[in-house]
């Protein structure tokens, strides 16, 4: 959306701001789903399957009925209604109805006077199951035959029930391109599935008034699909359900679609007309899940002598757990969002998601592409290492540039990726370091995009992505009404600078009234980074009206035109003569007396011309996209395998910094995790040989390692502005795309240090120590040589040695090999 | 409802003495949450494994999800709705609030009262210190950069006049 603000010069856009609910979360006074208690409150638990895959014979709960303080119990019977995040893949019951399709799957659901009641009403409920073969491996899933049970019901007659999606896209020509080539890697990389453990657990509260309407407190990160999930699943009319969203203590994709217990406290407080609050506990939020799917890629990547990338192919079989979740669109995003920074010729993705018998991956934080960059952009320090070019000097060769189109034709605007990888390349003194320092020691780069935002909602309509209402009071305060989910980005805050920056009132006027889907519009949620854009640019347009009323009424005061009317630090000034001026409350009385009221709504909503015309053209449209670029510097401890990350340079193209203190937080955070899902963190499963196939096997904040402040390396951010033509103040995304290159920084870090390429996620000691081990059998273990003399060698070797395009690199697949 | 026994739980909280009626295996958290109404500190995995429900006892930060109730009797338990003075919130509260070291916002009162901890005992530590400090709880949303320069400058606004350190 254009904006008369965009060059418009700012007084608070662009500095640091305090947030609007910080002091509140830094008090205590911060109130969170869970902090939440209603009179009579009951209080929920769910019976979960101890099978990864079964028939459900029979459920009695006959005797966990008749326990005193036990008020209800629910089964699948009582919701037989499939729902899903994606309209188009409704495969889930709020509890299973006659399968369970991993550990952990809902069967049945208690309300009691209190938590000790209700646990001990689970165990009185006797469900008898016929236990079925479980597909743990996802190759296997995919090679099912259908001699044992799908693990869902096939979409076509002789279809496989185990597959969620199949994409297949080519872009160009691919086989051509990598026989052009002079140089083509092929490697194999799998990345471990991870998960977002936010500290908060999932919590929600239901309460029925007994005579039609229903309402939902929710730590959700979408209370309007939720919204319209339960008014679907629990037959109440939309218009009479209301969701409630407190504070929501983390998120990072793991809260963004409907959970069971949502359903839950909602139909126990229809059956028992008494709220009824239910708290997954820490386990259940590991087995709830929703997070990084494992990938395991084939990528064959080709590029001239002079470092010009000719064609990328990739084969991607996605580990999807039981339900399919986001999944359509994470097979989609798993090859769409791979396309920038740099310019491919030519590019084909094949992808696959399967369903397993384990937890349902999701979103999180890079929604499906944070894989595929782990894997690309050690594929592209191959290629750079092959061609004797710096890695650094490699990417900008390939830059694809501002206003433009990808090979896949999703269009570019804003690109400030040269400038990132200038600030990592200063800022990391790497040209000291690469390939200087000491055996042990090592720095590695890496690219990426993200985008701001999805062109397309995930129901198809016509209406606005995001909404605010703005309301002026005769005292200056301002007052917004936002739909928008605060779950720790600050949102919240971003619609109270813009107002304030507007209006011109401080911004200790401006108040944020928020999560109530009564009484604000529609936002669609806290996923794709899609809020500061397009939430932003709905305040702009809010907010826009309502300075346009107060300008057109001091203008007429004064008899001066209202574009000489400026609102800025609490008063209104003439800008000719900025002695004439008046506070700004008057200013509001002045166009409240012209005018009425003074309220306004503003809306955003996204380009839709801007794809191509293909199957999936649209998934991965965006109106704008961020880039990034990460140096990382790591020690390798040869002994052990233990890896060090000593540092993190984080320089990311956010458009422009609203608030530039919120932007470092969220590259900070980003990077932090990319770091520990590189060295830490691995959602596991237990299988046959281990006893309990598909039992988790880590389900707790201590044996799930997450990165404590004696793990976390340094982190220094650098903000890149490249102003965005339809950014709010040219702002796009902060959130998720800093992730990204964390990963296979490392991972050409790591390699830049001993010379060991690690094509498996994580790079725990274990399996650092174990390529190392293969490294010192092999004789290659050492610091790898310059790109300089490579590129000696590699030029005048290049007809003989180097291998025809196609054939494998073979120190990428040993690695892969010996594991 | 179940047969558990219930006790009264003679408690002393950010300096008021509380008699709270709760189950005798409750634990400090679930009385200070769900007896008292304190619901400033967070429960994040119930099994002393993260750190959000950090208090302290007699000044020591203590994880209040693996304390029971009746072995805090006779102690004082500051919690983070204690650290605010009549006069205003605490230094670190404040700064917190103004780098940004509060995202989610529910791993903050823990790690406020480590910090608070720290404070009390060091009172310009380094960076290596504040790491150590503050290790026993976890924030999965800043990477904890910003926390450790809302540490280090409530520690300067607090530090004695005349210590420029």
């Amino acid at each position: 959306m254009k904006s008369d603000n965009d060059l418009k010069a700012t007084s608070l856009i662009g500095t640091p701001m305090r947030k609007v609910e910080g002091l509140d979360k830094s008090t205590g006074r911060a109130l969170y789903t869970d902090d939440i208690a209603l009179p009579g409150m009951l209080h929920g638990k769910i019976l979960r399957s101890p099978h990864p895959h079964a028939r459900i014979v029979s459920i009695d709960a006959t005797a966990a009925e008749a326990m005193p303080g036990v008020h209800a119990v629910i089964t699948g019977r009582d919701m037989p209604t499939r729902y899903g995040i994606i309209p188009w893949t409704p495969d889930e019951y709020p509890l299973c109805l006659d399968r369970v399709r991993y550990i952990g799957d809902g069967v049945a659901a208690v309300a009691a006077v209190d938590e000790d009641t209700a646990l001990a009403a689970l165990e009185r409920i006797e469900v008898v199951y016929e236990e079925l073969p479980a597909f743990l491996d996802p190759h296997e899933a995919w090679a099912a035959d259908g001699s044992t049970p799908y693990i869902h019901e096939p979409k076509k007659e002789g279809w496989n029930g185990n597959v969620t999606k199949m994409v297949h896209l080519e872009f160009g020509e691919v086989e051509a391109g990598l026989d052009e080539a002079d140089v083509v890697v092929e490697g194999e990389y799998f990345f471990e599935g991870t998960t977002h453990a936010p500290i908060e657990p999932h919590c929600a509260i239901g309460s029925w008034d007994g005579v039609g309407r229903l309402t939902v407190w929710s730590a959700t990160q979408v209370p309007h699909y939720l919204h319209r999930e339960l008014a679907r699943v629990l037959e109440v009319d939309p218009a009479s359900v209301r969701v409630l969203q407190p504070l929501v203590g983390g998120a990072f994709g793991g809260k963004s679609e409907p959970f069971d217990l949502e359903f839950c406290v909602a139909k126990l407080s229809m059956r028992t007309g008494r709220p009824v609050k239910i708290l997954y506990t820490r386990e259940e939020v590991f087995y709830s899940h929703r997070g990084r799917h494992p990938f395991h890629m084939r990528y064959r990547t080709g590029a001239t002598r002079d470092g010009k990338l000719t064609s990328v192919d990739a084969q991607i079989l996605l580990d999807g757990g039981a339900y399919a979740s986001f999944g359509l669109v994470t097979t989609y995003y798993s090859g769409q969002l791979l396309c920038a920074p740099y310019a491919m010729p030519a590019y084909r993705f094949d992808s696959t998601r399967v369903y397993t018998n384990k937890p349902a991956c999701g979103p999180k934080r890079g929604h499906g592409s944070v894989q595929p960059r782990f894997a690309f952009e050690v594929q592209v320090d191959k290629l750079a290492e092959r061609v004797g070019l710096d890695p650094i000097d490699f990417r900008r060769r390939n830059f694809i540039g501002e206003h433009t189109r990808t090979v896949n034709e999703l269009r570019v605007t804003s690109n400030g990726f040269l400038e990132c990888l200038e600030s990592v390349e200063r800022a990391s003194g790497w040209a000291e370091k690469f390939r200087r320092l000491p055996f042990g020691r090592g720095v590695g780069v890496a690219g990426s995009t993200y985008i701001s935002g999805t062109n397309y909602p995930i129901y198809p309509n016509e209406m606005p992505q995001s909404a605010v209402q703005m309301q002026i009071d005769r005292s200056g305060r301002v007052a917004v009404f936002s739909g928008a989910s605060e779950i720790g980005q600050g949102c919240d805050s971003v619609v109270a600078y813009i107002a304030a920056e507007e209006l011109g009132v401080p911004l200790e006027w401006v108040r944020v009234l928020r999560g109530d889907t009564d009484f604000t519009p529609v936002d669609l949620g806290a996923y794709s980074s899609r809020v500061t854009f397009m939430l932003g640019n709905a305040a702009i347009d809010a907010a826009t009206r309502l300075r346009r009323l107060v300008q057109e009424a001091v203008g007429e005061a004064w008899e001066v035109r209202p574009s000489e009317v400026l609102l800025a630090d609490g008063h209104a000034t003439w800008a000719p003569d900025t002695a004439r001026r008046m506070p700004i409350a008057e200013a509001f009385n002045l166009a409240e007396a012209r005018s009425g009221t003074l309220g306004a709504t503003g809306w955003y909503n996204t380009p839709k011309d801007v794809h191509g015309e293909y199957r999936g053209g649209t998934i991965g449209a965006s109106p704008a996209y961020s880039f990034t670029a990460h140096v990382a510097e790591v020690d390798v401890d040869v002994e052990t395998g233990f890896v060090d990350v000593r540092k993190i340079w984080v320089a990311h193209d956010c458009g422009r910094a609203l608030n530039p203190v919120l932007v470092e937080g969220q590259m900070e955070g980003s990077a932090y995790m990319g770091f520990a899902e590189a060295l830490m963190e691995e959602h596991v499963f237990k299988g046959e040989e281990q006893g309990r196939a598909g039992l988790h096997h880590a389900p707790s904040l201590l044996d799930y390692r997450i990165p404590t402040s004696l793990d976390t390396p340094a982190l220094e951010s650098l903000i890149v502005e490249s102003i965005d033509p339809e950014g709010p103040y040219g702002a796009k995304e902060a959130g998720e795309g800093p992730l990204h290159p964390s990963i296979p920084a490392i991972a050409n870090a790591i390699y830049d240090a001993v010379g060991v390429r690690l094509d498996r996620l994580p790079f725990s000691p274990p399996n650092v120590w174990r390529a190392l081990e293969r490294a010192r059998e092999a004789g290659s273990l050492g610091k790898p040589a310059s790109p300089g003399a490579g590129r000696a060698s590699a030029a005048g070797a290049h007809d003989a040695d180097a291998p025809p395009p196609g054939v494998a690199e073979p120190a990428s697949v040993e690695a892969v090999r010996g594991d | 409802m179940m047969d558990t026994a219930t006790d009264i739980v003679r408690l002393s909280v950010n300096g008021d003495a509380r008699d709270v009626g709760v189950p005798t295996h409750f634990t400090l958290l679930e009385a200070l949450r769900y007896g008292l109404g304190l619901t400033g500190s967070k429960q994040g995995c119930d099994k002393g494994d993260c750190g959000a429900c950090t208090v302290l006892v007699d000044g020591e930060p203590t994880l209040s999800c693996i304390t029971p109730a009746f072995a805090v009797e006779g102690r004082e338990v500051t919690t983070v709705e204690g650290l605010a003075g009549p006069a205003g919130p605490h230094p670190l509260q404040d700064e917190f609030d103004r780098n940004g070291a509060a995202q989610c916002g529910f791993c903050t009162p823990g790690i406020l009262c480590s910090a608070a901890a720290l404070l009390e005992r060091v009172q310009r530590p380094g960076r290596d210190e504040i790491r150590a400090a503050l290790s026993g709880n976890l924030c999965r949303c800043t990477g904890y950069a910003k926390i450790y320069d809302a540490v280090e400058a409530a520690a300067a606004r607090m530090a004695p006049p005349g210590d420029a350190s």
